[in-house]
């Protein structure tokens, strides 16, 4: 038996690079990378700045990094449990309102989308050069990344895809 | 016969059902699942038929909703 999942298809590659680390931008970076996937086409989500906030293993605010300014940023910033609202966040509680609304109809909520993106054998990079910005490490992202890649990879394993821009 | 009702699930989540199911299941068998007119009864036995599994039937059991058979 085989669980694997291919793209099996001509169909053209979807490359999306999430760089922000706002809910409801990463929301549509992620309905729009399953989308693609469930409908056969290869997927990559490159993870850059803020996007990184997605990726990392804890999903609370977290002190990390060596230098004090690494460390308050990503204090500040904080995990995937943190993504404030783009618009209307009030203090971080919209995000929340906004999950429980989408259970409400149905709808699939981030953590739920960022499994079925790894079931569907989306490939999930970090760059390199924001991780070292961050001074994060490899060991601070969730272990379904597959890869931490600067543009030049990332730009030559998309380079007969679509590319978009979150 | 493996069973899926996807009438209470929304884009992209209908799709992404339907893909893991079939993922899991061995060659020449069937899968029956159940769907909405509109995006879902448009694309998902489209999608089944790119990855070349067969649509065996695609009837209506009203109120919207649709039965299709995929074979994988």
């Amino acid at each position: 038996m085989t669980n694997k999942v291919e793209a099996k298809t001509d169909k053209k590659d979807l490359t999306l690079v999430c760089f922000s680390g706002d809910f409801d931008k990463v929301l549509a970076a992620f309905v729009m990378a399953t989308g693609a996937a469930a409908t056969n086409r290869k997927v990559t989500i490159f993870f850059t700045f803020w996007g990184l906030n997605v990726l990392k293993k804890d999903y609370g605010r977290k002190m990390q990094g060596k230098g004090f300014l690494a460390k308050t940023f990503n204090f500040l910033m904080g995990g995937r449990n943190q993504l404030p609202l783009s618009r209307l966040n009030f203090g971080g509680v919209s995000p929340h309102l906004m999950s429980s609304m989408m259970k409400k109809h149905n709808v699939a909520t981030l953590p739920e989308l960022i499994e079925a993106a790894h079931a569907l054998g989306i490939r999930l990079v970090a760059c390199e050069m924001a991780l070292h910005i961050l001074e994060l490490e490899r060991d601070d992202l969730i272990e379904e990344v597959e890869g931490v890649v600067g543009v030049a990879t990332f730009l030559n394993e998309s380079e007969n895809a679509h590319i978009i821009f979150v | 016969m493996i069973f899926l009702d996807i009438t209470n699930e929304t884009c992209p989540m209908t799709f992404v059902k339907v893909k893991l199911q079939l993922a899991k299941m061995e060659a020449g068998q069937d899968l029956e699942v159940i769907l909405n007119e509109g995006e879902p009864l448009n694309n998902v036995p489209a999608s089944c038929e790119e990855q070349g599994y067969k649509v065996l039937s695609i009837e209506s059991v009203g109120d919207g909703k649709h039965r299709i058979i995929i074979q994988k």
